[in-house]
């Protein structure tokens, strides 16, 4: 029963990767760029949400929306001032500019929120009748948390709107040309610059979910939180085949999987060392990652 | 070029402005595209110098050159893929130097390209419906949640897509993947694709490159009905001169970035500044 609960957490963890590894590869996909900012994204969305919460007495899901509104124009701010003026740009100068805009966000974060851990409030709990506080469900020896619960269930139907959004309607279908042939879409009359700035505000506004989520499971807020999370996730995204949506979830979900399986059967300390082995090899096994489209070069 | 068929057209070609010709029929109506003075530097390199050019509302236009001549270049100019560095472009009469490439197309310009570049993992019907994308009215919300406005115009733009694809025989690919098309079809579909934009003048880049005879003469026939049922003007690069002669009614010859000559078919193939250009003198020839 321990390899159930273990599969379970580990659904559940790589369920959050998945989140914020949509944010990586649509970015790529689109504008071919790392937004290496995307991480701490989640950590100002994990911020918003506990100030909204705790300070303000929010309702915990007017808390979410607080933070996904402020995430989105976040993610279209940076975008407009750091990005959008490197357009022509070589990729590596674009690359630098997001190492900087996510280190001007933790510091920023340093600065208004100061170093001290957060501790961010339990929003599933809820207190029985008999006056204990429920966790968690309990199917015989099986425990799945109501955070582990949620976090699935939300990963599964982000998934699913954003699939159906990508493939129907003009702004979904403008976002595949986009990615396919900038130039040409120019030519068709789409405006790429709107389109760029709307799949920041997406990938954004899912890494303030993913904060969210995060943080329910590991409810330490420190303004580095983002880092370690946005890395693991990025990881999914070229595990899974960078610019592929399928493939974001299908190696979100394997990460946390081998993640949580390392932590239970080989070692604590060891996880994170087997995770980035497994990207290894598989990176040198398939190059272009589990779903990447494989991109011939025109000689 | 010497062993021509009988020009299928027989265009009076009558001088509108001091050196600018358009086909009678539209020379009481203002232009489509004026060039004045259009030119472009790459560094120190002039791609195009001094290009003058005026394009009526229903012609068919011709621009030919040897390899490098900058035809290329000049659609790049026309669609603000390039920014001239000096002259202007008028559209329908007005100044395009401060439109972006997407607002030249919503002002009326579309154009195909000499190597396909169709969104080729989308399918075919999806292509079209991308030329459609300015003619789909409805906002990020009316998309979110699905408002009936979004349902009417995805239903009119579904329409339309199959209408003009019906119209080049490809109603029946809607479904298929623009990549997995044969290559005539792709050609064609992105022709479809650049009328879907609704433009006014269309731009077409080597359409008959890597064609046969009998797809060229169907491109042909394709190129003359498209000006027909729209009545838009085209402008086309192309190479194969059964094609330029056969349809075009003014052809404009480039060589090394400047204009070398104007006119109707039969002056172009009797100028001999053209037929230098294309075969080198005469002189060098003979004493080669």
């Amino acid at each position: 029963m321990s390899f159930l609960n273990s599969l379970i957490s580990g659904i559940s963890l790589g369920s959050i990767y998945a989140i914020i590894a949509l944010g990586y590869t649509m970015v790529y996909g689109i504008a071919k760029m790392l937004n290496f900012a995307h991480g701490d994204v989640i950590m100002v969305g994990a911020y918003i949400c506990f100030f909204a919460v705790s300070r303000f007495s929010l309702p915990p899901l007017l808390g979410v929306l607080v933070a996904v509104v402020v995430c989105t124009i976040l993610g279209m701010t940076i975008e407009k001032l750091a990005y959008a003026p490197l357009r022509s740009a070589p990729s590596l100068a674009v690359l630098i500019t997001a190492i900087g805009v996510s280190y001007f966000l933790q510091n920023a974060a340093l600065l208004l929120w100061s170093p001290n851990p957060k501790v961010f409030p339990d929003f599933f709990k809820s207190v029985g009748r008999d006056g204990e506080a429920h966790t968690g469900l309990a199917l015989g020896p099986l425990r799945i948390s109501y955070v582990t619960l949620v976090t699935i269930l939300v990963c599964l139907a982000i998934m699913a709107a954003l699939t159906f959004f990508i493939n129907n309607g003009k702004l979904g279908k403008a976002m595949r040309a986009c990615s396919e042939d900038k130039d040409a879409a120019r030519l068709m009359g789409i405006n790429v610059n709107t389109t760029i700035s709307a799949t920041f505000a997406i990938g954004s506004g899912l890494a303030a979910i993913a904060g969210v989520l995060y943080m329910s499971a590991y409810p330490t807020l420190v303004p580095t939180t983002g880092s370690m999370p946005g890395i693991k996730a990025f990881t999914a995204a070229v595990f899974g085949g960078i610019g592929s949506i399928p493939g974001a979830f299908l190696g979100g979900l394997l990460l946390g999987v081998i993640e949580i399986f390392a932590k239970a059967y080989i070692s604590t300390q060891l996880s994170d060392a087997v995770v980035f082995a497994v990207l290894i090899v598989v990176l040198l096994v398939k190059p272009s990652g589990l779903l990447g489209k494989v991109i011939r070069e025109k000689v | 070029m010497s062993e021509q068929k009988t020009p299928r057209v027989a265009t009076k070609m009558v001088p509108v402005q001091s050196h600018a010709i358009v086909p009678d029929r539209d020379a009481d109506k203002s232009p489509v595209l004026e060039c004045h003075h259009l030119g472009i530097d790459f560094g120190g390199l002039t791609a195009v110098n001094e290009f003058n050019l005026m394009i009526g509302r229903t012609e068919i236009a011709g621009l030919i050159g040897p390899n490098g001549a900058g035809k290329t270049t000049v659609f790049n100019l026309l669609t603000k893929v390039y920014q001239p560095t000096r002259g202007t472009i008028l559209l329908d009469g007005n100044d395009t130097s401060k439109r972006t490439t997407a607002h030249i197309n919503r002002a009326g310009i579309a154009r195909t390209f000499q190597n396909i570049r169709l969104f080729a993992n989308l399918s075919v019907e999806d292509n079209v419906k991308l030329g459609l994308h300015n003619h789909i009215n409805y906002g990020m919300w009316g998309g979110v949640f699905r408002l009936p406005r979004y349902w009417h115009e995805e239903k009119t733009a579904h329409e339309r897509a199959m209408e003009l694809l019906s119209i080049f025989d490809m109603a029946d690919l809607a479904d298929a993947q623009a990549g997995s098309l044969p290559y005539g079809a792709q050609r064609r579909l992105e022709i479809v694709r650049a009328l879907a934009t609704n433009p006014s003048l269309l731009l077409l880049d080597e359409p008959a490159a890597g064609m046969n005879p009998s797809e060229t003469a169907e491109l042909m026939d394709n190129i003359v009905k498209i000006r027909d049922l729209f009545q838009i003007a085209v402008m086309l690069i192309e190479h194969d001169m059964n094609l330029v002669m056969g349809i075009c009614e003014g052809i404009c010859v480039l060589n090394f970035g400047e204009v070398i000559a104007k006119g109707s078919p039969a002056e172009i193939k009797s100028n001999p500044v053209v037929i230098e250009a294309y075969l080198g003198k005469k002189d060098k020839k003979e004493g080669a």
